[in-house]
């Protein structure tokens, strides 16, 4: 697997280096703009009291009103950091993708006419960002792609590593699953004409740069619903806060010969306390963390290789209840390939080798492919180039018909070859007159039997019944450790299930070897529409890949539709996330990275609540204990004097968005496992973590904050 | 039998006969409202009513039909009391005064029941029957209707239906709370409470003093105020009259009367909502909260500083004698964790900590097990917002019920969970800020700030109780702790009602491995922790400046 060719800094790396938070800096003052803070109402609260309690110190100036409103507007500051630094990272990666962006001139085809031979014909000198979708352009070996396109003649071996950062160069030709090539890409060799597919300023390269500087965020569901809570929060605290201020009068008046102090006067509370109250007790630590989160959370995803065209998607693939998984790449390595022919009594094997080339030589599939090669290692069979066979009609393979061959006309009859999935080609037998040979079931049976996949070859000479000549053996291998991958998905609640085109014995036999939920046998790009369409009217989420055109309306109707790089146009349009490295594999990376998602903010959430146990110890003893000694005992954590106890509470909830960024950007530790082990170890670590570790925290601060002289 | 032997014995059979009839009560006002077909009984009133009984309504329409019911509701008892004077069966009473008269009719139709006067001298028997004890029945009803309809939502799939309010309420209101009024009245007569339509009753005192004995249809109040978590009794002094409640047997009755139909209505939402097991998991969050509160009340009283509550080993100011601290810190603790508000004691008179404890169990929200009906929804929004926190943590999408809590549920319960400590606090803090309130305190200082914050807590949760020295019949307090009420029972139900609509909207999800188990131990406990952290820390401010302070010192 590749990785980024750009040098993001790794998650977790050098976080609290300060060099990083200094070089954030200029951007945490300029998101000080209150129509920027706004839009977090947690922090634009806390920026409120730091604009009132610099007015309070200006007026009436102390080294307490200083050290709290110097400490305020850190907490700002520092909520803007960790935003800033979120989106740095993700800024140096759009950076050096901006680098492939080089203003490119494209050479646009003067008439417009993709059936050219050579490279030697007119064209004109366009810039590239003027291309507009539908433009043919000519690119030759040395010359960079102008926009994201398919290609529409030619064969070309392409350099990628811009944006996949994978250094070997892949072929795209024209046709087929292998045609689609991305802006800013380089050709190594030969020429190719490119229909351009995206409008300028659409192309993948754009919207990958947008996404990861974070220019095109816009909350999630989840983040909205997160939002509302934490601003009914705030408001409660609010007046929780605003309303204590009349009972604390009544109470001084009440014991009028309680002396005035910087924290209780005959005016109440001073406006400085209260302001530390409430920041405190609001939910700072979630609120400055919530939007670096949702960040990182894309960030990881980018870092392998994945381009979500939103963060719905991300948050989706964290709901996943079904993964429809590909067999071919995703559960078995790479592609089947023909392992032997197997032939019908009476029929050569030399001859099923020769008709199974021939009808291979028009399937494209990798399979398709294999059956060629073989006939040529194991039968020295020559490949013949499609051009060679005069009066030859080719029959594509395709994913409705299931079957390839040729039509070839000789001496005014017509031979026609046929190779498929076992069904089709039967079928086509009999609506040829022909009786297929008893034989045939038996060797279909005993390759799928043994987990193998059969290709039926059959012949049909003008005037004669059609015949099935044998079989051809496609070998699959079962990946490593897929079977503990499925298990593990299993135990998190979420089914798998194999689509596959091989017949349901065969589909059978390597379910259960790789261990998966479900199969669909025989897919058909309508089967696997018609499955996520029962499983999404049982309220389930689905998510899938794929690459084909055909997948297209699958992807588009998948509530998470990874498409592969390597796939069509049509295919990473419809899908909502595209895999640059088309690793099917990574679809359940990617349910982790939403998963992880959730349960950093999930944990955030908890820890910020439950830390607000210990500040109201801290600060209500310290506000009253003036007036009524007794609420002393109040003061579990003895803190040194009300001044250094508010001083300290004020200066944890700081600290702790600087200590807990490094955990905003990486995630909270995910180990695959059911809801209630995960609750369990989370609510451990973050609900009790959270209630337990501000006494230690305020408590140690006061020991330090004790020492400054007019503090204790 | 020593105090604390005592209070063990009432608390442990307390228990024991709430867990035996958890499943029947439950399961029968389950069958109440789900039942398919009307009998001639309910079709007779629905053709009277001008209601269509198999035609659902709407969130929106239920609402509506709530909010006019309880319009209706107050109209009608306010007229009521003005025109008593000219009304048969007043026993000589004038008509009442309208700021109190509105109060009342508020208090009433809210099922708060805060008595700011005096029964047996202001409201005579026509007042008390037609007026006061209609509403101990329809508006206990109304929150049992809100309740089933929240569930519902949980229950329904893909629809906009949440059920009929008039089905809802006639149905309750027959075969729920008559009966088992009526049971129970027969049962507090048997235990010696007054039931008689005489007039009142001159009696020579043993001083030689005349003492006129106010009589009425006690035992049939006193079922249904308990019954129906209302709380507003005959008498002035409540439960602690020896007509509404003369014995210990009777004190039973009574709080086991103000806690069936809270602690059975989990299990109408386990029934309702196809899983027994979450009807439990709810059950149990409000037992754990009602079992730690009720022990802080009776153990601040039993063992209570101070030299006479030293002296006789308890704190009995403002407690009866015939029902000592064990049955007076139950019945108190009962009344305050549902919104029921009768008394048998004096609150005012309970030790700051343990004074302390019934504010807190009304600030809760009065969740547990809460009002009637009330108490479910209250606690189910809450489990909504624990199960958002908490659900996160899983890397999902929070679900409840096999329901996805998304940003419109989450408003509506964030609202919801707004509503009542804004009363409180913005109540309270006005009526701090006017310095003539400061006279309806009875005492200085601290503790004349708890009997402020008490009123206050009582009347945005519907309780009714007071700290009995506050002076609450005053235009300003009659007007505000109404204010307090009336949004406090409304606003909360719009919203649970609107919650109740987004939620039927949806189709269900399949629960799986994955899914958030919402029936487990370590959920109850979350819900208790969220209810304390999120609900109960957020009066802390007050709570030290009053009854802590006044404990502490």
């Amino acid at each position: 697997m590749s990785s980024m060719a750009t040098v993001a800094p790794k998650a977790g790396n050098g976080l609290l280096d300060p060099k990083q938070w200094a070089k954030s800096a200029p951007a945490a003052l300029r998101k000080l703009d209150p129509r920027l803070m706004w839009r977090n109402p947690v922090m634009f609260i806390v920026e409120l009291g730091a604009v009132f309690t610099t007015a309070l110190a200006l007026a009436d100036p102390s080294l307490f009103a200083w050290t709290i409103t110097v400490w305020l507007w850190l907490t700002v500051l520092f909520a803007n950091a960790a935003e800033a630094i979120a989106e740095d990272r993700g800024k140096a990666q759009a950076d050096s993708l901006r680098k492939a962006k080089t203003d490119t001139l494209a050479r646009r085809l003067a008439d417009q006419d993709p059936d050219i031979d050579s490279p030697r014909v007119a064209t004109v000198e366009v810039p590239a960002p003027d291309l507009r979708r539908g433009d043919l352009v000519l690119v030759e070996a040395g010359q960079t792609i102008p926009g994201d396109g398919d290609v529409v003649t030619g064969i070309a071996s392409v350099d990628e590593s811009a944006i996949t950062g994978e250094s070997a160069p892949v072929i795209r030709e024209s046709g087929g699953d292998r045609c689609a090539v991305m802006g800013g890409t380089r050709v190594l060799s030969d020429w190719i004409v490119v229909r351009i597919t995206a409008e300028p300023g659409k192309s993948f390269l754009d919207r990958m740069i947008a996404l990861v500087e974070g220019s095109e965020r816009r909350k999630t569901p989840n983040e909205i619903a997160l939002n509302i809570l934490l601003a009914a929060m705030t408001i409660i605290f609010v007046l929780a806060v605003v309303t204590m201020q009349p009972a604390a009068i009544f109470s001084k008046d009440h014991m009028a010969a309680a002396p005035d102090t910087a924290v209780l006067d005959g005016n109440g509370v001073t406006g400085i306390v209260l302001v530390s109250l409430l920041v405190c007790l609001i939910p700072t630590t979630i609120g400055a963390l919530l939007s670096a989160i949702g960040i990182a959370g894309m960030d990881r995803l980018v870092q392998r290789n994945v381009l979500a065209m939103s963060g719905r998607a991300v948050e989706a693939a964290g709901d996943v209840d079904t993964l429809l998984l590909d067999k071919t790449g995703t559960v078995t390595y790479g592609n089947r390939r023909a392992s032997s022919f197997l032939a019908v009594p009476g029929i050569g094997a030399r001859a099923l080798a020769d008709a199974a080339q021939l009808s291979s030589l028009a399937d494209e599939t990798p399979e398709g492919r294999s059956v060629v090669v073989y006939a040529k290692e194991a039968y020295g069979l020559r490949e013949r180039p499609k051009g060679e066979l005069a009066g030859a009609t080719w029959v594509e393979f395709t994913a409705q018909t299931r079957m390839s061959g040729v039509d070839i006309e000789e001496h005014g009859s017509v031979h026609r070859v046929r190779k498929g999935a076992a069904a089709s080609v039967i079928a086509w037998v009999r609506a040829n007159g022909g009786d297929p040979n008893p034989r045939v079931d038996d060797l279909v049976d005993q390759v799928s039997r043994e987990g193998g996949t059969p290709l039926v070859v059959a012949e049909h000479q003008e005037g004669e019944p059609a015949r099935v000549l044998g079989v051809v053996y496609l070998k699959d291998v079962v990946k490593e450790g897929m079977a503990e991958r499925f298990a593990l998905l299993r135990s998190m609640g979420i089914r798998t299930v194999m689509v596959t085109g091989d017949n349901p014995r065969t589909a059978k036999a390597i379910a259960a070897e790789a261990g998966v939920d479900d199969f669909l046998a025989e897919a058909k790009p309508e089967d696997k529409m018609a499955l996520i369409k029962r499983e999404q009217e049982a309220g389930r989420m689905v998510a899938m890949t794929g690459d084909g055109t055909n997948d297209a309306p699958a992807l588009a109707a998948a509530d998470v539709g990874v498409a592969m790089n390597t796939g069509t146009s049509a295919a990473k349009e419809a899908g909502n996330m595209i895999d640059l490295d088309s690793d099917p594999t990574k679809l359940i990376e990617i349910v982790g990275i939403g998963k992880q998602l959730l349960m950093t903010r999930g944990a955030l959430t908890t820890f910020s609540i439950a830390n607000d146990i210990a500040k109201y110890f801290a600060i209500i003893p310290a506000i009253f204990a003036v007036i009524y000694p007794g609420l002393d005992a109040l003061n579990i954590m003895r803190l040194a004097s009300p001044e250094s106890a508010i001083v300290s509470a004020v200066v944890f909830n700081a600290i702790v968005i600087v200590a807990l960024v490094p955990l905003a950007l990486k995630g909270v530790a995910y180990r695959p496992g059911p809801a209630s082990s995960l609750l369990r170890r989370n609510l451990l670590v973050y609900g009790l973590g959270g209630i337990v570790t501000p006494f230690i925290g305020i408590k140690l601060i006061d020991l330090v904050v004790s020492l400054i002289p007019g503090m204790a | 039998m020593s105090e604390t032997t005592a209070g063990v014995v009432f608390i442990a059979a307390m228990i024991a006969a709430l867990a035996a009839t958890y499943r029947p009560l439950g399961d029968h006002i389950f069958r109440v409202v789900t039942r398919e077909r009307h009998n001639r009984v309910e079709r007779g009133l629905y053709k009277a009513m001008g209601v269509r009984p198999d035609a659902e309504q709407r969130w929106t329409g239920y609402a509506r039909s709530v909010l006019a019911f309880s319009a209706l509701s107050l109209v009608l008892l306010y007229l009521l009391q003005r025109l008593q004077g000219s009304l048969p069966l007043g026993n000589g009473f004038g008509g009442v005064e309208p700021g109190l008269a509105w109060n009342t009719a508020v208090s009433f139709t809210t099922n708060t029941n805060w008595q700011a006067y005096s029964g047996e001298s202001t409201m005579g028997i026509v007042v008390q029957a037609a007026g006061l004890s209609v509403q101990n029945f329809v508006s206990a009803a109304v929150g049992i209707a809100v309740a089933v309809a929240l569930v519902r939502g949980f229950a329904r799939k893909a629809t906009d239906k949440l059920g009929n309010f008039w089905v809802d309420l006639t149905r309750v209101t027959l075969w729920v709370l008559l009966p088992i009024a009526s049971v129970a009245a027969v049962a507090l007569v048997a235990g010696g409470v007054v039931q008689n339509l005489a007039d009142f009753t001159t009696a020579q005192t043993a001083t030689g003093g005349d003492q006129t004995l106010t009589g009425g249809l006690i035992a049939t109040q006193e079922a249904i105020k308990n019954l129906g978590t209302n709380g507003g009794g005959p008498f002035n002094a409540n439960a602690s009259h020896p007509f509404e409640n003369p014995t210990s047997w009777t004190n039973f009755i009574l709080v086991y009367l103000i806690l069936c139909i809270p602690f059975s209505m989990p299990r109408v939402f386990g029934r309702m909502a196809g899983d027994d097991r979450q009807g439990y998991a709810i059950a149990a969050v409000m037992g754990v909260i009602a079992i730690v509160s009720t022990g802080l009340v009776v153990g601040f009283e039993s063992f209570a500083n101070g030299t006479v509550p030293q002296a006789v080993a308890a704190a009995m100011e403002g407690k009866e004698v015939r029902f000592g601290v064990a049955d007076s810190g139950v019945f108190a603790a009962a009344t305050t964790l549902t919104s029921t508000g009768s008394v048998n004691s004096f609150h005012d008179s309970f030790t700051s900590f343990g004074g302390g404890v019934l504010m807190l169990n009304m600030m809760l929200g009065e969740v547990a097990p809460g009002g009637v009906g009330a108490g479910l929804y209250g606690l189910l929004v809450l489990a909504v917002i624990t199960v958002f926190i908490a659900g996160l943590m899983v890397g999902r999408t929070p679900e409840y019920l096999r329901k996805k809590i998304g940003a419109r549920e989450i408003k509506l319960a964030s609202l919801y969970f707004l509503v009542t400590p804004a009363l409180l606090l913005i109540g309270l803090a006005a009526s701090l800020a006017v310095p003539a309130n400061l006279e309806s305190m009875q005492d200085s200082g601290p503790h004349g700030l708890s009997e402020m914050v008490y009123a206050f807590a009582s009347a945005s949760n519907n309780n009714g109780s007071a700290f009995a020295g506050f002076g609450a019949n005053t235009p300003w307090f009659n007007t505000v702790l109404g204010l307090c009420m009336l949004f406090g029972r409304l606003l909360p139900i719009v919203l649970v009602l609107a919650l109740a609509g987004s939620l039927a909207k949806q189709r269900p999800v399949p629960a799986t491995a994955g899914t958030f188990p919402t029936h487990k131990p370590l959920f109850v406990g979350m819900v208790v922790g969220v209810t304390i952290v999120l609900v109960a820390l957020t009066f802390l401010p007050v709570l030290a400046l009053g009854p802590l302070a006044d404990g502490l010192q």
